[in-house]
């Protein structure tokens, strides 16, 4: 796969917003990359790579996703190609490689470039996670605020993704208590935690589902590492 | 300052679970931030002058400024579902009516955490919204939303405690959630719900300076924030 995103052309005619990766990356590393900070941004780009393999996998699958959804999916894989690009281009020579990855997960999930519901299930599970887990690293980056900010512009694409894919499946945008909704049990720790109540010093025991759906949740990097490890061929 | 109706026990914090229907604040979480307070009071409160101001020189005022925002936002839908355009297309006022109870639960949860930190928020205006079109509506909440994303992304990097970083992202996410639902409703099945009009070519969406969306944002205000710090 190639890392270069220049050549796909948008097709809605949308004014585009031309920033150079060069200027990104440039200054994302001015202020030096410390020991955490690249630990993180490694673990952002594992992710990255994850999401970017599946959807270009499955956009170049003929025959798996319908032509009124090509756009949707193209869209999100142009951004995780960007995303991978623009992570590599930031960590250097320190950037990880690429795993190789099993998206049926030892079989779980055997049809999922076969099958649209499946394919549709894994891409909801993963735009979900990725969410969670760049929101639970934002604190850790606090010491460099171009990556800091660079990671919180990564983070509400990947919520948009979440919302609309959730969407296409007949879910709301948003997530309610800890509901996985209609993806299959093996995906519950993807939702687990995200019916918390208590935000900063308010805790709302008693308090509709609505507060919930309002506040996304974080995961921790291990938790993350738990959900995807079934897709690394290998382990982690 | 007026408060939503809470004993004012409730919010010295009590014990967890002892008033399992009411809200609580447990202050001892305040820890580290009750240090700013003394500074934070007189840059958030109103004015002598009388007019509301936004102090960006520490966190309470970056609270402060996303509790401004989210107080318009919240305003926005509660008007669009108390009286919704006739021409909405089945299931978006439901839609609509999620996306109000978020915003209303943002605003809340601002409001009761920062307690007495909190800015007053000026009466807010919608001058030339228009509320009686489908398209006008669903048209300026993709407005309010792409700029709350954008906002909350620009403002990240000035707050100093952890905590108050980890719960502007837990709101950014949601805004995002909800641009992309309106975005689509607008165009559906199409590339708008991250559109290249507001994700780069890097895959990144919009960041911008408090400067910058408070030019946008204060003419929903009657009377003008006052800004300082930036």
């Amino acid at each position: 796969m190639t890392y270069n995103t220049s050549s796909h052309l948008a097709t809605d005619g949308a004014p585009k917003r031309l920033v150079p990766i060069s200027a990104v990356a440039a200054q994302m590393a001015a202020e030096g990359l410390s020991g955490i900070v690249t630990d993180v941004l490694n673990f952002a780009l594992t992710l990255e790579y994850l999401e970017s393999d599946f959807y270009t996998r499955g956009v170049g699958t003929s025959g798996l996703i319908p032509a009124d959804m090509q756009p949707v999916f193209d869209q999100i894989r142009k951004h995780e190609a960007a995303h991978v690009a623009l992570l590599r281009n930031v960590l250097g020579s320190k950037a990880v490689a690429m795993p190789t990855f099993d998206f049926t997960a030892g079989g779980m999930f055997g049809d999922v470039f076969s099958n649209m519901q499946t394919f549709a299930a894994l891409a909801q599970a993963f735009e979900d996670t990725g969410v969670r887990a760049y929101k639970g690293q934002a604190a850790n980056l606090m010491g460099n605020k171009a990556v800091l900010q660079t990671a919180l512009q990564v983070h509400s694409v990947e919520a948009r993704h979440a919302c609309q894919v959730r969407r296409m499946r007949e879910q709301k945008g948003w997530i309610t208590d800890s509901e996985r909704g209609n993806l299959p049990p093996a995906t519950q720790g993807i939702y687990d935690g995200e019916n918390n109540r208590f935000q900063f010093i308010l805790a709302r025991p008693g308090s509709s589902s609505t507060w919930t759906e309002a506040f996304d949740e974080t995961l921790t990097k291990g938790q993350v590492l738990t959900i995807v490890a079934p897709f690394i061929k290998g382990g982690l | 300052m007026h408060d939503e109706s809470t004993p004012s026990s409730d919010l010295l914090g009590g014990a967890w679970g002892g008033s399992s229907r009411r809200d609580f604040l447990r202050l001892a979480a305040l820890g580290a931030a009750a240090v700013a307070i003394p500074s934070a009071v007189s840059g958030c409160v109103l004015t002598a002058a009388g007019r509301p101001k936004l102090d960006f020189h520490d966190d309470f005022g970056v609270l402060n400024y996303a509790y401004a925002l989210e107080s318009i936002e919240a305003k926005f839908y509660e008007r669009v579902v108390a009286n919704p355009p006739s021409d909405l297309h089945a299931g978006e006022l439901k839609i609509l009516g999620d996306i109000k109870s978020h915003e209303v639960q943002h605003r809340r949860f601002f409001k009761r955490s920062l307690q007495i930190l909190r800015a007053e928020i000026p009466e807010i205006v919608f001058p030339g919204v228009d509320f009686s079109t489908r398209m006008g509506v669903l048209t300026q909440a993709k407005a309010f939303e792409d700029l709350g994303v954008a906002g909350y992304n620009g403002a990240g990097k000035r707050l100093k405690l952890a905590e108050f970083l980890t719960i502007a992202g837990k709101i950014v996410s949601v805004e995002a959630r909800h641009a992309a639902a309106l975005r689509d409703m607008l165009n559906p099945g199409s590339r708008d719900f991250a559109g290249d009009d507001v994700v780069d070519e890097n895959g990144l969406d919009r960041a911008m300076e408090p400067g910058a969306v408070l030019d946008m944002a204060q003419r929903y205000f009657k009377t003008p924030f006052r800004i300082a710090g930036l």
